[in-house]
């Protein structure tokens, strides 16, 4: 527990060493904030339907960027094998890096309560439909970096971990827009895995105890399969 | 010898990527508590793959390895506890400042808090890094780099020390104060290093171990390895005078006791000067004798020819390692 802490603690601040973290927030928080606000002059309803609605497009372009580095980096710059051989699992190494990725992730989530706030200004809002979107947003922002995670222990090139993870991502957000193309029998398939789908739910703020099984199995089987990866250096 | 003395144990070890041929093919040896083992070969030899292994970094394909009683790859933990490694290459955080760095360091390696900050002091004097704790490592010097990597491998004082080519790449001055650390650290502690470069060996190793070709060429003390090939020593001669053409001298050497081969290795034919002419003879010499009384004498007496010029070539490690590494498998000991 104590390495995947200092682990954890590492990683985080070193987001904040380069200006790559930075740039990602700010450009998250214009984006989503413009975006919303914009629609929500013209909708003039006091909800936050059309913000959460917008985050499962948004999230999968942004996590990646904020993934890529975890494993890749370590791998590129002969890192990995220093931490490697101190006395942690790659267990621990992963959830370590995961939880740091959570952090800037929760910061990130954390820095829109404030739209929800000035939107109560304005109206009578939700609360409790709001707070239940915002954990939804949490678990699916989390499920996205599970798959940046496992992206980057494929590869040492950030790029391609990014590129990787967004592909993933994407195949999961589009997914519940084939069902027309593939015909109805795919529909209950195509519904149990698209995230998109399952996010909507929570974007009205009904928080379904299936959705957020759904986002840990997927969390818990990309972890698997980073751990994994790490792994398979001793067995070649 | 007790077996809590024997810190590192390989035993068999081999190591293939899937090559045509291992890595490592079929090592076994061991080192003891206050060695300080210097772990030689060529580039490819397979001694980075072998720190690899001893780490826990990589799997053996076959073999097994322990550290300080711990199996390297079924009681990893335990056996990365006891270990301080630096890899080739130094990789280190480039994001963080020193003093960041070695504090994350010391909190996965676990030293204690109350501990720390004189680890830390100690740590940072011994390797000479106290005034560039609040520098980005990134922006570090290679010496400044090497002496950091130094210091997160010793910072939690363990028990053996796995050090990958500290000193390649340094200034001699810094190669120095590295040995320097190294030796201080081997008074108690067991270090393994590996190098190209001999004198290093000389300098700072009780042993030595040689691989080649992933095979395992010599192990024993420096003077040990010196001592098995110094026999084979070489003796070159200068011969002049009137008669100090090759075929008269080489004539009388071969009474001699204890020259087994006489060669000539160059004439110089001052016939248009006044110098004398002259013939360089290589004569290797038998297991363990010195016959160059003897030699000088034949020559000294002999009518028309000077003796000029007689060295005897000691072994180097250098001849060892190059005789043990190039016909590998021959020198096996």
């Amino acid at each position: 527990m104590q390495n995947v802490v200092a682990i954890a603690k590492r990683e985080f601040s070193s987001y904040f060493n380069s200006p790559i973290a930075y740039l990602v927030v700010a450009a998250y928080l214009i984006l989503s904030g413009g975006l919303f606000f914009s629609g929500l002059f013209l909708g003039g309803q006091a909800d936050m339907r059309a913000f959460f609605e917008l985050s499962p497009l948004l999230f999968f372009i942004i996590t990646p960027m904020l993934t890529m580095r975890l494993l890749a980096e370590e791998r590129a710059q002969g890192t990995m094998e220093l931490l490697l051989t101190m006395p942690v699992t790659d267990w621990e190494v992963v959830i370590g890096k995961y939880l740091a990725s959570l952090g800037l992730l929760a910061v990130m989530i954390g820095l829109t309560i404030p739209f929800a706030i000035s939107v109560a200004f304005l109206g009578p809002l939700d609360k409790g439909a709001t707070m239940s979107a915002f954990v939804g947003q949490f678990l699916m922002c989390g499920t996205y970096a599970a798959i940046g995670l496992m992206a980057s222990s494929f590869t040492k090139n950030q790029i391609v971990a990014a590129l990787v993870a967004l592909f993933i991502g994407f195949g999961l957000f589009i997914l519940g827009r084939l069902v027309p193309v593939l015909g109805p029998w795919a529909a209950p398939f195509i519904n149990a895995i698209c995230i998109d789908i399952r996010f909507q739910n929570a974007a009205r703020g009904v928080l379904d105890t299936r959705d957020v099984l759904y986002y840990l199995s997927m969390i818990g089987g990309c972890l698997l399969v980073a751990q994994a990866t790490l792994e398979s250096r001793r067995w070649r | 010898m007790a077996t809590q003395d024997v810190m590192i144990r390989v035993d068999r070890l081999s190591k293939s990527y899937g090559g045509p041929r291992p890595a490592v093919d079929d090592i076994s040896f061991e080192v003891r508590r206050g060695e300080v083992l210097g772990f030689l070969g060529p580039n490819g030899a397979g001694k980075t793959t072998t720190m690899k292994i001893l780490t826990s970094f990589l799997a053996p394909t076959s073999g097994r390895a322990e550290v300080a009683g711990h199996d390297v790859y079924s009681d990893s933990v335990e056996a990365r506890r006891k270990i301080g490694y630096l890899p080739e290459d130094t990789p280190l955080y480039k994001d963080m400042t020193v003093l960041e760095y070695l504090d994350f360091v010391a909190d996965v390696r676990g030293v204690r808090k109350e501990h720390r900050q004189a680890r830390m002091k100690r740590v940072v004097e011994q390797c000479g890094i106290s005034d560039r704790l609040g520098m980005l490592v990134g922006e570090l010097s290679k010496g400044y780099r090497q002496r950091v990597g130094l210091a997160q491998a010793i910072i939690h004082e363990p028990e053996v020390l796995i050090l990958d080519e500290p000193t390649s790449g340094l200034d001699p001055n810094q190669i120095a104060e590295i040995r320097g650390v190294i030796k201080q650290i081997g008074q108690e502690k067991t270090v393994i290093f590996s190098t190209h470069i001999l004198g290093e060996v000389q300098a700072t190793c009780s042993r030595v171990v040689i691989i080649a070709d992933g095979k395992l060429a010599a192990d024993g003390t420096p003077d040990d390895l010196m001592r098995k090939t110094s026999g084979q020593g070489e003796i070159l001669l200068e011969v002049g005078g009137k008669r100090g053409n090759d075929t008269e001298p080489l004539a009388l050497l071969r009474h001699v006791d204890g020259i087994e081969d006489v060669k000539v290795l160059a004439t110089a034919d001052w016939s248009l000067s006044d110098r004398p002419r002259a013939t360089t003879f290589r004569i290797t010499v038998k297991q363990g004798v010195d016959p160059r009384g003897d030699i000088a004498r034949v020559i000294a007496t002999a009518d028309g020819m000077d003796l000029l010029s007689m060295s005897m070539d000691k072994a180097s490690l250098e001849d060892v390692f190059r005789k043990l590494t190039t016909t590998s498998g021959t020198g096996a000991a």
